[in-house]
């Protein structure tokens, strides 16, 4: 337990390359317009802001478990993750690289709080680009798998981006929401959302409770190589589904029993108790394997 | 302008379509033939609800109507904030909207949007931004966010954002700059019959499924970097 507990690599303080690397087979990673051969954002420059060579994100091809993937990775130590118009060209292009080459999936490592403000036109056009392309890559039979648990979380449109992928591996740590908490409680009061309640915080946008809902198909550790195994086992046993409105109405008929049960609440403790936890107090205190458990015996 | 006379403008000919919690939904005539008119009115705030009304509609129609154009009208203020919304991941309802208007496109539905009043954020993303094509009304507001808001979160000076706006699209607030970058056709100075029969005639006989709002924002000169860099990472030859 402790001996692996040091062979831990967290997730959540890796950069993106450090998440990639990790990822995918040793040494079979392979960056497409890595930082030397593309230039910072010159609109931040316009801002006096400094920018970073790669814009934020790294798009790449490699293999897992041999084989062929596409990766693409944003860094969220780089403002935040935010879409500019460099940062989503560059995964709008590896999308669409991948309608043309079919790898065996696209990995998508979400860290992201949505729109580059600075560029913000540019932000939101890029990422309904990226809407079309992810629905574009799976209706060519490519699974588009989203990553999730960095320290930025996938917000705004890149929330919505990742629920249109394939399918969601989150870690407990990790957050997918649309608005962030600051926002709301900005803009609605502390008494709606208080943002610096971080157990609350977690509650209503994190991994767990995710996972818990049905939102995201896994619940994996805080660790590289539990991302790992998590994808290779997902691929695995996952068959792209061509876009059909049969797909679509089963998804609609579970949004509407859903928000029938749940519109009222504003915690997930009520959710879980709802969902038939007994304990749903003690929801934040499991750890990942308990926490597997206890979904898959709950009533369905 | 009221709904109704928006409505009357567009549709000459005949509309039927009822409003519900800010909902649009109905058919309307047009030379082309009869349309699905749906969208959101009154600066709606996008929630589950608004969103799983709106998908169900292109539901029906895909089903029962195959082929019939889309036309949706966008009047949103963005997504709805509250706790309890994004409880329920409301960034999954507006997804499977989004991805109810994709499917429509696969099955051969032509669609065009058209911003009446207001497009913000991710209850634009959510259909406006998804049609083929997008259109805009002379004094619609188009933005992720206001300059006011957006010198707060970005501690820029609001002068000095004020000032860049006046020559950059990347960021300035409005329709304008959405038709520089590639993601508004056109602005139309009033909501007009023959323009709207004059885009949907265009849309019939575009490709489907090809997002060219890249290139769009490139030939315009709002978009310069985006359209290279996605090419370049398209073609670019495996390296060593």
């Amino acid at each position: 337990m402790i001996a692996s507990l040091a062979a831990r690599h967290s997730w959540f303080e890796a950069t993106a390359r450090a998440r990639v690397a990790g990822l995918l087979d040793p040494g079979s990673f392979s960056e497409i317009l890595p930082p030397a051969e593309s230039s910072p954002s010159p609109h931040l420059a316009l801002l006096d802001l400094p920018g970073a060579f790669d814009d934020g994100v790294v798009v790449c091809y490699g293999q897992l478990e041999k084989k062929p993937i596409f990766a693409i990775a944003q860094e969220g130590q780089f403002m935040g993750g935010s879409v500019g118009e460099i940062h989503g060209a560059k995964i709008v292009g590896m999308l669409r690289r991948a309608v043309k080459e079919k790898p065996a999936a696209v990995l998508f490592l979400i860290d992201s709080g949505g729109v580059r403000l600075h560029e913000a036109n540019a932000g939101l056009i890029a990422i309904s680009e990226i809407m079309r392309a992810v629905l574009d890559v799976r209706a060519a039979g490519v699974p588009v798998i989203a990553l999730v648990g960095g320290s930025c979380g996938a917000f705004g449109g890149m929330g919505i981006v990742a629920k249109l992928c394939s399918a969601i591996l989150i870690s407990e740590e990790g957050r997918l929401a649309l608005s962030g908490p600051e926002v709301i409680e900005t803009v609605a009061g502390v008494e709606e959302f208080d943002s610096k309640d971080r157990a609350l915080v977690w509650r209503v946008t994190g991994g767990k409770h995710r996972y818990l809902m049905g939102d995201c198909a896994m619940l994996v550790d805080d660790d590289i190589a539990a991302f790992r195994s998590g994808a290779a086992e997902f691929l695995a046993g996952w068959s792209e589904p061509a876009p059909s409105v049969a797909h679509l109405r089963a998804g609609q008929q579970a949004l509407e029993n859903r928000l029938a049960a749940y519109a009222s609440y504003r915690d997930g403790l009520q959710v879980w108790a709802a969902l038939g936890i007994a304990e749903p107090e003690s929801v934040p205190l499991l750890d990942r394997d308990a926490l597997v458990a206890l979904k898959e015996g709950l009533p369905t | 302008m009221s709904l109704n006379d928006i409505l009357d403008s567009l549709f000459p000919a005949g509309h039927a379509v009822a409003v519900n919690n800010k909902v649009i939904s109905g058919e309307a005539t047009t030379a082309q033939g009869t349309v699905a008119v749906l969208g959101t009115t009154d600066a709606a705030a996008i929630d589950h609800a608004m969103a799983l009304a709106l998908s169900a509609y292109i539901l029906d129609t895909i089903e029962q109507h195959p082929g019939r154009p889309l036309v949706y009208l966008v009047d949103t203020s963005g997504q709805a904030l509250s706790r309890s919304q994004e409880l329920l991941c409301l960034n999954g309802s507006l997804a499977h909207l989004a991805q109810c208007v994709d499917l429509a496109r696969r099955q051969g539905h032509a669609s065009l949007s058209l911003v009446t009043a207001n497009a913000v954020s991710g209850g634009f993303l959510s259909f406006g931004l998804m049609a083929d094509r997008a259109y805009a009304l002379a004094d619609a507001q188009v933005r992720v966010m206001d300059l006011r808001a957006m010198a707060r979160v970005t501690k820029i000076a609001h002068e000095r954002l004020i000032e860049l706006a006046a020559d950059s699209p990347i960021f300035a607030p409005g329709a304008e700059s959405y038709v520089r970058m590639g993601a508004i056709e056109a602005i139309w100075p009033a909501p007009s019959a023959s323009l709207l029969e004059a885009a949907l005639a265009a849309g019939g006989l575009a490709a489907p499924a090809s997002d060219q709002r890249q290139y769009s924002g490139l030939l315009r000169g709002g978009r310069q970097l985006a359209a290279g860099i996605a090419k370049t990472v398209q073609n670019a030859a495996r390296g060593a």
